[in-house]
């Protein structure tokens, strides 16, 4: 399989390129539009702040590149956050390929911003890529900024309010917490996007 | 629902896991690699690896335990000891690490803690606090701990840096109650109490655990989000999957082990 990772400057590429490895996966991680465009399956990893995480897309000129892919694309953590139209964080216009604004968590007594730790996947409608992931099932979050609930939305986790955790529509799909730091249920969620990848 | 995390803490020493008492007296536990597997197949949530004499040392951290670390584990990481500049983050972060922690570094020069946030975001930027109680009274913050003979109190209140941390963009704190470290007669309840309702990012209990019921107590009484030892996992005095079944029957909320 050709896949690509888009290097987009985040720190958890490495991670990511291992988790792939671990299932076998070879990935070739590339900021060249025409092999991202040749790609059978892209990924856009992702760890910092939506400001610089879009501008260093714009800078490599790839905002066009990743709005116009046909094959499956998987968002990681900040990679999910930018796939939305708007991040509150810095205000950025993001690359609009899913409705909604991504805002910042509410701290409250006892919810403590980041949220960062393991929590519970909450499915809510079925989807090809959450396969094998039981209703209990905890993934590994370190996040301040969050998208919201919408008819995209295929999994819910709660920390103060419900967020989207994991999100598909069509060939865009993202995942808000770390699948390769989240042992067995983020091997299966990147085994099910190599396999499928369509919502 | 969050769950409560528990750690396991691997201190580091010419790249070999190692531990002390009150941070003396070293003894060699295992190989990095090794001890990493074990935990994370005993169902650990996170791991925390020290490089204990890198600060004391004037060194950064040695990047190629990282990648095999990051390489082998499917569990979040965090790597502290001789970080002392964004580029020697970046390093770490790009060789897989998930957070950096700075301790004597962020004590030096506080606006590291800043800069770390402002490059990598505070979701990776982890303090990490040393704390003994001074016969005043008061709780103060130590650095260089890694080397008992270069150890110093800098004289800040522990209180007083807790605040300052997070405001410049700590993500979250570890706060090692040096009084209590590898004593195994249980966490400072007192003073994670006192951290505690001044913390509003993530909150690490360090030092003291012995007993299963020390992690019931520090969840309870002192609200942390995560408990790490050393000791006590490397010995097998508590082994993680019966703690996790200890603590879910007490109602706290854990990640089943797989």
């Amino acid at each position: 399989m050709n896949l690509v990772l888009v290097d987009s400057g985040g720190a958890n590429i490495g991670s990511v390129r291992y988790a792939l490895q671990r299932l076998g996966v070879e990935s070739r991680l590339s900021a060249d539009p025409a092999e991202i465009i040749a790609a059978d399956r892209v990924i856009l990893p992702g760890v910092g702040a939506a400001g610089p995480g879009m501008a260093r897309l714009r800078e490599l000129g790839l905002v066009e590149t990743l709005r116009g892919l046909r094959q499956p694309l998987l968002g990681i953590c900040l990679g999910m956050q930018l796939l939305f139209e708007t991040s509150e964080e810095g205000e950025e216009a993001c690359l609009g390929l899913l409705p909604g604004r991504v805002a910042r968590l509410p701290a409250a007594p006892g919810i403590r911003v980041p949220h960062m730790g393991w929590n519970q996947l909450r499915s809510t409608r079925p989807s090809t890529l959450l396969e094998g992931i039981g209703d209990e099932a905890q993934a590994y979050f370190v996040h301040s900024y969050a998208a919201p609930v919408t008819s995209d939305c295929i999994a819910t986790t709660d920390h103060g309010l419900p967020f989207a955790a994991v999100v598909a529509r069509g060939n865009v799909s993202g995942a808000q917490f770390h699948p390769e730091r989240s042992a067995a249920v983020g091997a299966r969620l990147l085994q099910n996007f190599l396999t499928g990848g369509r919502a | 629902m969050l769950s409560r995390r528990l750690i396991p803490c691997l201190d580091v020493k010419d790249g070999l896991v190692v531990k002390g008492v009150r941070f003396r007296d070293h003894v060699v536990m295992g190989a990095i690699e090794a001890l990493a597997l074990r935990y994370r197949d005993e169902g650990a949530d996170e791991l925390v690896f020290y490089d204990i004499t890198a600060s004391p040392e004037g060194r950064g951290v040695d990047v190629a335990w990282v990648e095999r670390v990051a390489r082998l584990i499917d569990i979040p990481f965090c790597v502290a000891g001789g970080i002392r500049s964004v580029a020697q983050a970046r390093a770490v972060l790009q060789a897989g690490a998930d957070k950096v922690s700075v301790n004597t570094p962020a004590l030096e020069r506080p606006k590291l803690i800043a800069e770390l946030a402002a490059a990598f975001g505070v979701q990776c930027v982890v303090v990490g606090i040393d704390s003994q109680r001074d016969p005043d009274g008061e709780w103060r913050v130590r650095a260089y701990t890694g080397d008992p003979t270069k150890t110093r109190a800098p004289g800040r209140r522990t209180l007083d840096w807790v605040r300052e941390v997070q405001e410049r963009g700590a993500g979250e704190i570890v706060l090692n109650c040096m009084g209590a470290d590898g004593v195994r007669a249980g966490y400072d309840l007192e003073q994670l109490r006192a951290v505690r309702a001044i913390c509003g990012v993530p909150l690490v209990a360090s030092g003291g655990a012995g007993a299963a019921e020390h992690f019931a107590a520090v969840f309870a009484d002192a609200d942390v989000d995560a408990a790490l030892a050393a000791s006590v996992f490397h010995s097998g005095a508590v082994r993680i999957p019966e703690l996790k079944t200890a603590l879910r029957a007490q109602g706290f909320e854990v990640r089943d082990v797989a």
